[in-house]
C-alpha cells in the first residue's frame, strides 16, 4: 500500500453517560470481544498499510493497554509498525492537542520522515470493513486533493451529530457542514480521509500557523471550494458509537445473523488483542436465548437478547434481557436487568433490579467491591 | 555467553494409538481438549508459568498440526531472542539417519540443542497430560536434596497402581526401587513421566546408553542411573493430573471440566493456560437453543440443545439437534434434528441431518475392543457422516462416508467404519 495510516483516537463524548469516563471512545468494547479501534486497525492491516500512527489524548490508559503489542493486528514488523502519539512537552510547546489537526501537526515529523505518497486518516470509533486501496484508487482516478468517505444514512436518522455533505453529479463535495443544527443531508462523513502526504503537511502547517486546529472545520470545510474534495460512498455496514443510543444499537446489530456473518465469517477478518480465557461455561439452570456470549463467562441464570462480554458472571435466578454486560462484571443471584448497559468491572449486588426503557437505555455503573467468587 | 538454569525437553512425538481414529491424522499432543485448548498447551503453559523459557519440542508423528499450533511460541510468550520454543524433528546426520526410537533416544539425538543452552538442569516432559504444575517448586526440591535426578510422582489408588511405574522411597524421599507396572505393588507412588536431571548426569547416561535400541527413560536411563548409584528423589505432587491417553480417560477428563466447581479449574487467574487463539468472535446461542451444564468455545453457533458437553471453537449445531455427554472438537458442523449421545467427534467433521449417534445396546468393539469402549462413538477428523444414518455404541468412524457404507442406514454397535486410506 502506498499510504501510511493515521488513526484519530483522542476523543470522549458527553453523550456516553459515563461510559467514556474511564476510556476513550476508540476503546469502547464492541460485539462481545472487540474494541472499537480494532475495526480501523484491522482495515489498515488488511489494506496492507504497514505504518500507522495513533493519536490519543483523552483517557488513553485503556487504549494503551489494548495497544500494548502491535502483533495482534499483524503490525509487528521491522518495517513500519504502530506508533502511538500522546501529547508530550517539547522544547517548543507544552500544549495538549488543541484539535485533530494540531495533534498531527505537533508530530509532523512522523509525516515528514515517511516516504509513502499518501495518508489515510481514519477515526477510531467507526464500526465497518473497508479496503482503503479502493478509496485510494478512486482518489487517484478523480485527481482529488482530499477524498472523504461518506455514508448515506437512512432518512430516519438525525444526522446533526455528523458532518453533512452535498456533492455534485461527479461526487465532488460542494457543501460540508460539520454538526449542523439541522441536518440538511443524509450523506454524512464517516471520518475517513485520503490526502497526499505532502499536501497534508502543507495544510497542517498553514492551519496551525493561523491558530486553527481542527482537521474538519479548519481544513476540509475551509478548502472545499479551493481544492478538489471528493466523496467516496461507502455502501457496506457502517456505524459510529459515540452516543449511548448508537453504541447500544451497534452492539445489538451483532445479534442479527447477516451482520454477524459479514463481520465474523466473510473475508477479511477483524483482529483483536487475544486474551487467554477459558471457554464460556453454562451451569445447570442456565437459559440463554438469542445472545452473544464471550469467553470466560460463567452463566447460571437467564440471558435473553443480550451481549455478554468477556468474563461476565451471571448468578443463579438472574434475568438479563435486552442488555449489554461489559467485561469482568459479576452479577449476584436474583438480579433483574433489562434494557441496560452494565459498565465493565462492576459488581451488581444480589436481588437488585435495573430497568431501562427501549428508547432510553439505562447505563449502570456500580462501584461495589467485587464479590469473591 | 548463554547459560540457562533449566531448559525443558517436551516429548511430543508419540502417536497415541490408544486414542484410535482421533490420532490417525494428528499427534496426541495436538488433539483438542476442553473446548479451545490442545493437550500440549498444558505442559507449555506450565513451562512459562514456572519460568522455564527454553523448551525443545520433540516431534515425529504427524507434526504439521503441532508445528502450526506452536509456531514461534507467541501464545505462551515463548517467542524469545534467546531460548523460547524450538521444534526438534528427527533429522539426517552424516553418519546415520534414524527416527526417534524411544524417549531417551529422542533426547540423545538432540544433545547439541541442550549443549547450546548450556543448562544446569534439564526438565523432561511428556506432551500428553492435563495438569498444572510449578516446575520451579520441583527444581527447588531437587536442589535441596542435591539430587542427580528427581522424578515427579503422584499417589494413585493402590488397586490401580499396577498400571503405573511405581517407586519405593525411603523417608527422605530418596528412591530405593522402581517397579514398572508391578503385579503386586508395594507402594502407591506412581511416576508421572516428568524428570529433572542434572545436565551432566543426563548427558553421561545418554551417551553411555546411546547404542541401546529404543532407549527409554523409564526402562533404561533411570534403572541405569539407579544402578550406578545416582541420587534419585521422588517429588510428590498432589494436584490434579490426568493421563488422557485413552478414549475413556480423555472423555472423562473433558467431562470433569463441566462440574459446577471443577477440580481442574480453567477459570483460575493465577495459573492460566495459554493457547493459540484465532480471531475470536463470541459464541452465539440462538432463540430456541439450550445450553446447560456445558462449556462452549469461541465462535460456536448453537441453534439446537447442548447438555453436559464440551463444544469446541467454531462448532455449529443446527436446530432440532440434541447433544448429550459429548465432546465436539473445533469447526465441526452438525446438521438438523440429530441426536448425539456420548460421542467424541474430532475436528472439521461434517454430520448431516437426522443422524443418531450412540443408539442401541452396548457390545464390545469387534476390531479394537480395548480402545473403543464405554459405549463411546468416536469419529475421526475431516469425516463426513451422511444424513439419516444411525450409529451404535463402541463404534469408530473415519473418512468420508456415504449412505452406501451403512447397511440399512445403520452402523451397529461394536462395528468400525474406517475408509480406505485411513487407519
Amino acid at each position: 500500500m502506498r499510504a501510511i495510516g493515521i488513526i484519530l483516537a483522542g476523543g470522549n463524548s458527553n453523550k456516553m453517560q459515563g461510559l467514556s469516563d474511564k476510556r476513550a471512545i476508540a476503546a469502547m468494547p464492541i460485539a462481545g470481544g472487540y474494541r472499537s479501534i480494532d475495526f480501523v486497525l484491522s482495515n489498515m492491516s488488511n489494506s496492507h498499510i504497514q505504518k500507522v500512527g495513533i493519536f490519543t489524548q483523552y483517557n488513553s490508559k485503556s487504549l494503551n493497554e489494548h495497544l500494548n503489542s502491535s502483533k495482534w493486528w499483524d503490525f509487528g514488523r521491522k518495517q513500519g509498525g504502530l506508533f502511538v502519539f500522546t501529547p508530550t512537552i517539547t522544547s517548543d510547546n507544552s500544549y495538549w492537542y488543541r484539535g485533530t489537526a494540531d495533534a498531527i501537526a505537533q508530530n509532523i515529523s512522523f509525516l515528514k520522515k515517511s516516504h509513502e505518497p499518501y495518508v489515510v486518516i481514519a477515526s477510531g470509533d467507526g464500526i465497518y470493513k473497508l479496503d482503503y486501496n479502493k478509496v485510494l484508487e478512486y482518489h487517484i482516478e478523480k485527481k482529488a486533493d482530499i477524498t472523504v468517505v461518506t455514508k448515506l444514512m437512512p432518512e430516519s436518522v438525525d444526522c446533526s451529530r455528523f458532518g453533512c455533505i452535498h456533492t455534485d453529479m461527479n461526487g465532488r463535495i460542494e457543501e460540508f457542514e460539520e454538526k449542523p443544527i439541522v441536518s440538511t443531508s443524509n450523506m454524512i462523513s464517516v471520518g475517513v480521509y485520503i490526502v497526499r502526504r505532502r499536501q497534508l503537511i502543507e495544510f497542517l502547517e498553514k492551519a496551525v500557523s493561523e491558530e486553527r486546529y481542527d482537521f474538519v472545520n479548519d481544513i476540509i470545510v475551509r478548502y472545499k471550494n479551493l481544492k478538489k474534495i471528493y466523496a467516496y460512498p461507502l455502501e457496506t455496514y457502517w456505524n459510529n458509537i459515540a452516543t449511548v443510543d448508537a453504541y447500544y444499537k451497534t452492539n445489538m446489530d451483532f445479534l442479527k445473523p447477516d451482520i454477524r456473518h459479514y463481520f465474523f465469517k466473510e473475508y477479511p477478518d477483524v483482529y483483536s488483542k487475544v486474551e487467554d480465557l477459558p471457554p464460556a461455561k453454562y451451569n445447570q439452570g442456565s437459559k440463554v436465548k438469542n445472545s452473544l456470549v464471550s469467553s470466560g463467562c460463567i452463566i447460571n441464570g437467564e440471558v435473553t437478547n443480550s451481549i455478554l462480554f468477556k468474563k461476565a458472571y451471571i448468578g443463579n435466578n438472574c434475568v438479563i434481557r435486552n442488555s449489554i454486560i461489559l467485561n469482568d462484571v459479576y452479577i449476584g443471584d436474583n438480579a433483574y436487568i433489562e434494557n441496560c448497559i452494565v459498565e465493565s468491572r462492576d459488581t451488581i449486588r444480589a436481588n437488585t433490579t435495573y430497568i431501562g426503557q427501549k428508547d432510553k437505555i439505562n447505563v449502570v455503573i456500580e462501584r461495589n467491591e467485587r464479590y469473591v467468587l | 555467553m548463554i547459560r540457562k538454569e533449566m531448559i525443558a525437553m517436551l516429548l511430543a512425538g508419540g502417536q497415541g494409538s490408544r486414542l484410535g481414529v482421533l490420532t490417525s491424522k494428528v499427534a496426541k499432543p495436538a488433539i483438542a481438549f476442553g473446548g479451545k485448548y490442545r493437550i500440549i498447551d498444558f505442559p507449555l503453559s506450565n513451562c512459562i508459568n514456572s519460568g522455564v523459557d527454553t523448551v525443545g519440542v520433540l516431534t515425529q508423528y504427524q507434526p504439521l498440526r503441532l508445528n502450526t499450533h506452536i509456531g514461534i511460541g507467541i501464545p505462551w510468550d515463548l517467542d524469545r531472542n534467546i531460548g523460547g520454543v524450538s521444534i526438534l524433528p528427527p533429522y539426517e546426520k552424516s553418519t546415520s539417519s534414524e527416527w526417534y526410537t524411544g524417549t531417551a533416544n529422542a533426547i540423545y539425538q538432540n544433545l547439541e540443542y541442550m549443549e547450546y543452552y548450556n543448562p544446569e538442569y534439564v526438565l523432561i516432559l511428556g506432551g500428553d497430560h492435563i495438569y498444572k504444575m510449578d516446575y520451579e517448586v520441583m527444581l527447588e526440591f531437587h536442589k535441596a536434596n542435591n539430587a542427580d535426578i528427581t522424578l515427579a510422582t503422584i499417589p494413585v489408588p493402590i488397586e490401580e497402581a499396577s498400571r503405573f511405574g511405581i517407586v519405593i522411597t525411603d523417608d527422605k524421599k530418596q528412591i530405593q526401587e522402581f517397579e514398572e507396572k508391578p503385579k503386586e505393588p508395594r507402594s502407591n507412588l506412581a511416576s508421572m513421566g516428568i524428570y529433572i536431571f542434572k545436565w551432566e548426569v543426563l548427558r553421561d547416561a545418554l551417551i553411555k546408553l546411546k547404542d541401546q535400541p529404543g532407549c527409554d527413560f523409564g526402562k533404561h536411563i533411570i534403572p541405569y542411573c539407579h544402578e550406578k548409584g545416582d541420587r534419585i528423589f521422588a517429588y510428590e505432587y498432589n494436584g490434579y493430573w490426568k493421563d488422557v491417553g485413552t478414549l475413556a480417560s480423555y472423555w472423562k477428563a473433558n467431562m470433569e471440566l463441566i462440574d459446577l466447581v471443577p477440580v481442574f479449574n480453567l477459570y483460575e487467574e493465577f495459573w492460566k493456560i495459554y493457547t493459540k487463539s484465532e480471531v475470536i468472535p463470541p459464541q452465539y446461542i440462538a432463540e430456541n437453543a439450550v445450553a446447560e451444564r456445558s462449556i462452549i468455545g469461541e465462535g460456536a453457533e448453537i441453534y439446537g440443545s447442548v447438555y453436559n458437553s464440551v463444544i469446541g471453537s467454531g462448532v455449529t449445531i443446527q436446530a432440532g439437534t440434541v447433544v448429550r455427554d459429548s465432546i465436539i472438537m473445533n469447526s465441526t458442523e452438525i446438521g438438523e434434528n440429530c441426536t448425539i449421545n456420548k460421542a467424541i467427534i474430532a475436528e472439521n467433521v461434517n454430520i448431516g441431518n437426522d443422524v443418531e449417534l450412540g443408539c442401541g445396546e452396548e457390545v464390545p468393539n469387534k476390531v479394537k475392543p480395548d480402545i473403543y469402549i464405554e459405549g463411546l462413538v468416536t469419529i475421526g477428523e475431516n469425516s463426513i457422516i451422511p444424513s439419516g444414518v444411525k450409529v451404535g455404541k463402541n463404534t469408530a468412524i473415519s473418512g468420508h462416508t456415504t449412505k452406501d457404507d451403512y447397511e440399512e442406514d445403520l452402523l451397529a454397535s461394536g462395528e468400525s467404519l474406517i475408509k480406505a486410506g485411513e487407519r
